[in-house]
């Protein structure tokens, strides 16, 4: 029997590191036991992943959703993938026992996410919105996570609904009307959302207006809404390029009753912007679990398919796209991993620095693992050559799917806003040196160096930042990012390899080709800042 | 509504990694060179119990299955799954049973147990008799079901059974207690449950011997066992001509004694 998880020795690997065996002890009271069950689990996950949801991702990813009379229907594999993950109890992973949980770590849960996903991406999102459970545990009343938490864990679908037509990126202008009924003890929700993921799901958090005539982030608050207590319709659901067996949805609300969650103004700032780490972390994963599928969709393929006499496997222009995927999946693979245990740490901690640490770790992982998604699945599908783009191979679905995860839950280019705070505020350099201090294998002391002349380099770089105007920061916030990223991953692949040497080719790989790509920022940069002190960027060159 | 079930569950060599090693020279299968796994027939049978349980309160659904220690595994994943416990018969006394033996030691233990029903697959991978659930209605006189496909639920106190046969399918009514054989055609068996698996990972399972349940020793194991494997040959089937039958009971008759003069089989 296929397992995606039996067969990716790579994701049992994380179990060794050893933040792991410290973030387990602080969780259970056995640790051996606890990573046992984690195993066990997780090879439950890989089962159906592979024996269940992955068969029949091309099938849902044609039928997509249905919608009748405001309600949407889920395509028949989806359907059945949600029925059979509720039935092996894989709902409420991370939710603690006395909400009927597993209790499970980020590490082990991640790790699930990123097998799903692998299987099919769209079908992930469903699965990955029992997510919304830990906005409710972190912030709701006793009351509201007795009232939902348990139903997470025994399947109830989530949304969580942000977006609308006016407020994308920019969620300080969300409008939806919340007003307090005191004749029913409800908070009622008036106006419209867009883009929603799973859009009619059983258990809703909702971001609305609760302060009457205020008009930025401040007035926001979070609510959950309950299906049954009626009054939210989907008007539609789009018709979208990739992830297509999972429903988006416009809604319409019409005095939907919604309970307050937390506190009131707190929805935006505080709330949100957590459910947000959550939420990248979950992209973070989804992006490598298509990283993963594409490699072996262009491996598979590569090898099977003969011209000029042989496999085109051992055309070294094919072969270079394949160790190009491979280094980069891995290298975003060590980089969720890494955010993951930080997430976890902060999580068990509460301390400061792993708040700080997850706090630009989480968007550059977000960033860098859904382009490495987008550049692998591109690069997957080049290997298949014309059959690559015939919809007979599922490479052309992954290709499709990946090209979501620069987008949602914030753009690359909103998670360069916030990773490059790690650059200013000297996180990530001081995670770097962090790393330099893992001792190496003498074969792997090349290596090391090739970091440190690009540690040096990044240095170099942020020196001549000083002083400049905040707006030239912008320009070139995110080739400081890609730097400071290409060094962390380029450390992580290098200390995994210390530990099990099928990562060394990776490693090597990736760091050569991390050494070029930041010589060029760091170029770009320079020629900028000495010809042009202060040079931005406001609008198009052709339109100034 | 109390209802017990049992199902009767085998462990069985994974025929479908049958390798070079797969038998022994004496023709008799070299289980240490397959993987044993929970006999696939059995799993759809499980399941249709299970969602008996999920369909009426107070189900209470138990494996039986005989076997060497190991087959504890069975037990262990049925409580994964959903089964509230269940019985191994361990016992050298119980070895090198054929399907007359293994039937009369299952109906002793089921006499024990007293369930109100039991379920079984057709039939097991490595015998393919689908001789062992008949036997073991026939010995607790108990009327039985073959080839269920589906079983409906109750209505009033009889239970609604879809039989698969090759024509069609049958809905058949009954009475209990019951012995159903439940075809591989029947939904496949729910995935572990997490939570279960956590649970009961190590669960203790306590074999029962030809002292607990009782009878006549001279009936167990291969004292009991009147077959014996005579010659084992690999027959390659080859399809050289075609012939159309009509469903009588004549043309099949026929057939049969064709088939069995032949020895095809027989």
């Amino acid at each position: 029997m296929d397992n995606f998880y039996k067969d990716n020795p790579d994701l049992a690997f994380q179990f060794g590191h050893p933040l792991m065996h410290h973030i387990v002890g602080l969780k259970e009271a056995d640790v051996a036991d606890a990573l046992e069950n984690y195993d066990l689990v997780l090879e439950i996950v890989g089962d159906i992943s592979a024996n269940t949801i992955a068969p029949s991702a091309e099938e849902a990813d044609h039928e997509g959703p249905a919608l009748h009379n405001g309600r949407v229907s889920y395509a028949r594999a989806t359907a059945e993938n949600h029925r059979i993950l509720t039935q092996a109890g894989l709902y409420g992973m991370a939710l603690p026992h006395e909400y009927n949980g597993l209790n499970f770590p980020m590490v082990p849960y991640v790790m699930a996410a990123e097998i799903v996903a692998r299987a099919d991406a769209g079908f992930s999102n469903i699965w990955g919105l029992q997510d919304c459970a830990e906005t409710i545990r972190e912030f709701g009343s006793e009351e509201l996570k007795q009232e939902f938490l348990p139903r997470i864990s025994r399947g109830a679908t989530c949304s969580m609904d942000l977006t609308e037509p006016d407020a994308g990126s920019d969620l300080q202008a969300v409008m939806l009307k919340a007003t307090w009924d005191e004749s029913t003890g409800f908070w009622l929700l008036n106006g419209v959302k867009r883009f929603i993921t799973n859009g009619d799901a059983q258990i809703q958090l909702i971001l609305a207006r609760s302060e009457e005539g205020s008009a930025d982030g401040r007035g926001l608050s979070y609510f959950v809404h309950d299906q049954a207590w009626g009054g939210v319709r989907v008007r539609r659901i789009e018709n979208k390029l990739g992830i297509k067996s999972s429903p988006t949805c416009e809604l319409t609300f019409s005095n939907a009753p919604a309970k307050l969650i937390g506190e009131r103004k707190l929805g935006l700032i505080k709330y949100t912007m957590s459910l947000m780490n959550g939420a990248r972390l979950g992209v973070g994963a989804q992006s490598v679990g298509i990283s993963e599928a594409a490699y072996r969709e262009a491996l598979k393929f590569a090898q099977e398919r003969k011209q000029f006499g042989k496999p085109v496997l051992y055309f070294p222009a094919v072969a270079e796209m394949l160790d190009t995927i491979k280094a980069k999946l891995q290298a975003s693979r060590a980089l969720l991993y890494e955010t993951a245990r930080f997430t976890d740490m902060y999580k068990l901690t509460h301390l400061k620095q792993y708040q700080r640490l997850i706090d630009c770790y989480t968007p550059l992982l977000k960033f860098m693992a859904g382009e490495y998604a987008n550049q692998n699945a591109y690069d997957g599908l080049q290997v298949h050559g014309g059959s690559g783009f015939m919809k007979d191979y599922p490479i052309e679905r992954l290709f499709r799917d990946a090209r979501i995860t620069t987008i949602y839950e914030g753009t690359s280019q909103l998670q360069v806003v916030a990773a490059v705070k790690g650059v200013i505020n000297g996180i990530f350099l001081s995670q770097i040196k962090e790393y330099q201090n893992n001792p190496v294998q003498s074969e792997y002391e090349p290596l090391k160096q090739l970091l440190l002349q690009m540690t040096d380099e990044y240095e170099q770089t942020l020196s001549l930042m000083q002083g400049i105007e905040s707006d030239c920061l912008d320009f070139h916030a995110r080739r400081l990012v890609e730097m400071a990223g290409h060094i962390i991953m380029g450390y992580l692949l290098l200390i995994d390899a210390q530990r099990d040497e099928s990562f060394a080719y990776s490693a090597e790989f990736y760091i050569f080709n991390a050494q070029s790509q930041n010589r060029e920022r760091a170029c770009f940069i320079h020629s900028c800042l000495t010809t042009k002190p202060n040079f931005t960027k406001s609008k198009p060159l052709s339109l100034t | 509504m109390f209802l017990k079930i049992v199902v009767l569950a085998k462990q069985v060599p994974d025929t479908r990694n049958v390798g070079k090693d797969a038998m022994k020279e004496d023709g008799t299968v070299n289980r240490a060179a397959l993987p044993a796994i929970f006999n696939p027939d059995d799993m759809n049978a499980l399941e249709q119990a299970l969602r008996l349980k999920d369909q009426y309160p107070n189900v209470t659904v138990e494996l039986l299955t005989m076997g060497p220690d190991r087959a504890a595994e069975i037990i262990r994943e049925g409580l994964f799954r959903g089964a509230d416990g269940g019985v191994l018969l361990s016992d050298r006394k119980f070895a090198g049973a054929d399907t007359l033996a293994t039937s009369y030691a299952l109906a002793q233990a089921i006499r024990k147990m007293q369930p109100d029903m039991v379920l079984a697959g057709r039939q097991a991978i490595d015998g393919d008799t689908a001789q062992v659930g008949p036997q073991v209605a026939a010995k607790l006189n108990w009327p039985q079901v073959t080839y269920a496909q589906e079983i409906m639920g109750f209505k009033d106190d009889h239970i609604i059974i879809k039989r698969r046969l090759e024509q069609g399918v049958e809905l058949v009514s009954s009475p209990l207690p019951l012995v159903i054989t439940v075809h591989g055609s029947a939904a496949p068996c729910r995935p572990r449950h997490a939570q279960r698996l956590i649970k009961y990972k190590k669960a203790m399972v306590l074999p029962w011997s030809v002292g607990d349940v009782g009878g006549d020793e001279g009936k167990y194991g291969l004292t009991g066992s009147p077959t014996r494997v005579k010659k084992i040959e690999n027959i390659v089937f080859q399809v050289k001509e075609t012939k159309r039958l009509s469903a009588s009971e004549e043309e099949i008759t026929d057939l049969f004694r064709e088939l069995i003069h032949q020895h095809t089989i027989g």
